[in-house]
Parts: C-alpha cells; sequence; structure tokens
C-alpha cells in the first residue's frame, strides 16, 4: 500500500488536508458515489488522513458490484448455450451467480472471453457469423456511450449475430434513492467525474434544490479527491449547497454531446433493480425499441430467471452508508474476495473489497 | 472497470464509417474510437474508457494523471488484463 506522503504531490496532499481540517467546525458525512474513488479513498488512507472531520460514505456506483444476481445468472445461463461466444468486461467474470460463475462455466467449455471494449465482441461477431456472439453490457453512465456503439455499429451493419446483454444504470437516481431513505446520513456527495464527462452536470441542479446537498464532481486521483472534499466542507460549512465542478479538466456543463446524442437513440429509460439496494424507479437504460432486437435477454429468453441473495450479506446497508464493510458480521469469515457473498465484495472497486485488500479490518469509531 | 485514462492521439483513421484512432498511453498504444470527439486532433490529449475517447484534456493534466496511474500500478491494471 503507498501512502499520501509517497506521492510526488504529498506535500500538496497534506495542504489541503489541514485546509480541511481547518475549515470543519464539525464532523461532515460525505458520500463518494463511484466505486473508483472509493478504491482511491482506501488505498490512499485518505479517509484515515480525515479521521474525525470528515466521514467518507462509500456509495453504490461499482457497476460490477450493483449488477443484479439474476442477471449473473442470466449471463451464466446465456453462455453456457452451445454455439454462444460470451463476451464481458474482465472483472465480471469472478461475479459469482447463485451457483456458480463466469470461469467455471467457461472451464467447463463455454467460449467466454474477456475483451477491453464492446467493439472487440462486434468485430468477433463479424469474424464468426455462424455463432451468436453476446456482450455483458454493464456499467454507468461513463460506460454507456461505449457500448451504445456496439449496439448501433450491429444495426447499421446488420451484424445480427450481435446482441447485448444490458444492464446500465445511472448515477442521479441512486442519489435520489439515498437521500430518500429514512436512514440517510449523507450531507454531501463527491460526484464522478467521468460520469460527467460524459452528461455534463445540469441534471445535479434539481438534486441539489430538492435535498439541500453539496454535490461536487471530483476526479479520481488523491489530490482530485482531496480537493473535492475541501470544496465539500466548504459548502457545508458556508450553508450553501451548489453543484460544483471540481473536475473542470475533464468535465464541462454540457459533457459530451455526441456521445448523449447516440445514448438518447440506443437506450431508453427503464426501471432497475440495484445488487443491495433493490428496484429503483427509472434508474437504467434498457435498449429502446428500434434497438431491441439486439438485447440478448430477449433472444435468448432468459427474462423469467429470478434469483435469491445470501441472508448473510449487508451489502445493501454498506451501498447506503449505514454500514462500514468491516462492521458486517461476515465479513473476512464467511465473506471474502475469494468466496464474496455480496455486491460490495465481488468488484475490487466495491467497499469491502477495499476495505478486505487494504486490511481495513477493524471499524474505526463512527463520528456521527 | 470504470478507470478512464488520458493518452494522447498519435492517428486517426476511418474504419467503416466510424472515426477511430491510435492512442498512446504513456508508450502502450491502443485502437480507440473517436466518433465522440468529432474535433479531436493528431496530438491532442484525451481520457479514454473502454475503448472510447469520451472527453479531451490539455497536455499538462494528462502527463500529471499518467505518471500518477503508472505510479500506482494503475496502467497494468487496466491493460494487464487482455491483450
Amino acid at each position: 500500500m503507498k501512502y499520501l506522503d509517497e506521492f510526488r504531490d504529498g506535500e500538496l496532499a497534506q495542504r489541503l488536508a489541514r485546509e480541511i481540517r481547518q475549515s470543519a467546525t464539525q464532523p461532515w458525512a460525505i458520500m463518494e458515489v463511484c466505486g473508483g474513488q472509493t478504491h482511491s479513498i482506501v488505498r490512499n488512507g485518505l479517509d484515515q488522513l480525515l479521521n474525525g472531520i470528515v466521514e467518507m460514505i462509500h456509495g453504490p456506483g461499482c457497476p460490477v458490484c450493483v449488477t443484479p444476481l439474476e442477471l449473473i445468472d442470466k449471463a451464466l445461463k446465456i453462455a453456457s448455450v452451445p454455439g454462444v461466444i460470451f463476451c464481458s468486461f474482465g472483472d465480471m467474470l469472478r461475479v459469482p451467480g447463485s451457483h456458480m460463475d463466469l470461469f467455471r462455466v467457461k472451464a467447463e467449455g463455454a467460449d467466454v472471453r474477456v475483451v477491453y471494449s464492446p467493439l472487440d465482441a462486434l468485430r468477433i461477431a463479424r469474424q464468426n457469423p455462424g455463432n451468436q456472439v453476446v456482450f455483458f453490457g454493464i456499467g454507468f453512465e461513463t460506460t454507456a456511450p461505449a457500448n451504445a456503439m456496439a449496439v448501433y455499429q450491429a444495426k447499421v451493419h446488420q451484424i445480427m449475430n450481435f446482441s447485448m446483454l444490458v444492464s446500465h444504470v445511472l448515477v442521479p437516481p441512486a442519489i435520489s434513492a439515498i437521500m430518500d431513505s429514512p436512514a440517510c446520513r449523507v450531507q454531501a456527495f463527491l460526484a464522478a467525474g467521468h460520469v460527467c464527462s460524459v452528461m455534463g452536470y445540469r441534471q445535479y441542479n434539481p438534486l441539489v434544490e430538492k435535498y439541500k446537498v453539496p454535490i461536487v464532481i471530483t476526479g479520481f486521483e488523491p489530490l482530485d479527491l482531496l480537493e473535492g472534499i475541501r470544496r465539500a466542507v466548504l459548502l457545508l460549512e458556508a450553508g450553501t449547497p451548489q453543484v460544483n465542478n471540481a473536475y473542470e479538466r475533464a468535465v464541462s456543463f454540457e459533457g459530451n454531446l455526441p456521445a448523449q446524442k447516440l445514448l438518447s437513440e440506443v437506450f431508453e429509460i427503464a426501471d432497475r433493480t440495484w445488487r443491495g439496494i433493490g428496484k429503483i424507479p427509472s434508474s437504467g437504460w434498457r435498449l429502446s425499441e428500434a434497438y431491441r432486437e439486439f438485447d440478448a435477454e430477449l433472444r435468448f429468453a432468459v427474462s423469467s430467471i429470478r434469483a435469491e441473495e445470501s441472508p448473510l450479506c449487508h451489502s445493501g446497508e454498506v451501498l447506503q452508508g449505514n454500514l462500514k464493510p468491516n462492521e458486517c458480521p461476515g465479513f473476512a469469515k464467511e465473506c471474502t474476495p475469494r468466496h464474496p457473498l455480496g455486491a460490495t465484495m465481488v468488484s475490487t472497486e466495491g467497499a469491502c473489497a477495499a476495505y478486505y485488500n487494504y486490511g481495513r479490518f477493524v471499524p474505526v469509531e463512527s463520528i456521527q | 472497470m470504470c478507470l478512464a485514462i488520458p493518452g494522447q492521439i498519435k492517428t486517426i483513421y476511418d474504419v467503416l464509417g466510424m472515426r477511430m484512432g491510435k492512442v498512446s498511453f504513456g508508450g502502450i498504444v491502443k485502437e480507440v474510437c473517436l466518433a465522440y470527439l468529432p474535433d479531436i486532433a493528431v496530438g491532442d490529449y484525451t481520457v479514454v474508457h473502454v475503448g472510447f475517447a469520451i472527453t479531451q484534456v490539455d497536455e499538462e493534466s494528462a502527463r500529471r494523471t499518467l505518471a500518477n496511474f503508472q505510479e500506482m500500478g494503475l496502467l497494468d491494471e487496466e491493460f494487464g488484463e487482455v491483450g
């Protein structure tokens, strides 16, 4: 593990942390929405650096974590069909379904391939016209333009042996769901920078108005995160909730308009079930009517598959910030990265996996 | 999988009507879809996620981020899994 002072920017980081400490007249609870940010915070010990001043609550922004168990089971079922080439980002292969994972299906003879980009899966479809090629299209708004383009290209070039198992989720409805929860302790949000690179940040203004919480668009490196936290604390101290962009070098107000245009053509808003949280209305995307012929769920008739979560798992409370990973009774006992019981342990970007990998086995006293 | 990495555009070309290019991430060169950044040019820096350029960034911040990512081992994590 690397600690902050080992970085070239150690001095600047310490200065930002000092400013945060000096600005805060009371402890604040701030949620970083994105799993990549959680990973960076825990890896660099930022939460420990700010212990007693700012409590970082780790949000649900890890797409691998929140992909529902039944969708994993659907993926496993499709991957097992003879003649199917099932393509996925690497992190999904280790995620256990109800009875097995994609690695095991692959070991048993299925053609499961790790790809870097959905366009790789499309290329595989072109090269193997006699096979059905399915891409596991998960992700937040950051990943959606890539998946949208793959489906769009499949339609334009009539690559009819290509389809996508879609499980796209959106950040703003998740923020609403967290704020609407009666147990919510979150006082400000760090919004995920690259989600906003795509979508811009106009959609956060209604959330700030409704819930009176500051939302700071934040990057992923230690200094970005400290700057995001510093701005959130200043807004909290001033009592002036607003949207603030602390990641200007990669995020504009409008976002990426060509990407948004294709997203609105290929996808439409749909209810989504979030693993560990449950159904959130209008919280994701599915393929729009014009592209539905590329929906793997329909092509392989797996829509009716249902799954049951382990009763030992408290990932829903972890994802909403009401429980720290190491406060869960199953943490590092029944539930480990090798044998994950739920959402937040399955991906390296999940809060439980981050705590496990960086040796956070003992709870720090909660500041509230 | 949510990582987005800055890189410099080395070449731009067309594949079946789609704007593509080669992007160098601190020496690792990958093919990237540039369809969402129609105005970006060779030599410019962009942030790339799962093979797609999603936003343009300036050279200084791109170099800084790349150096940080290299230091944290994130480039290996991102590009190590697949060929």
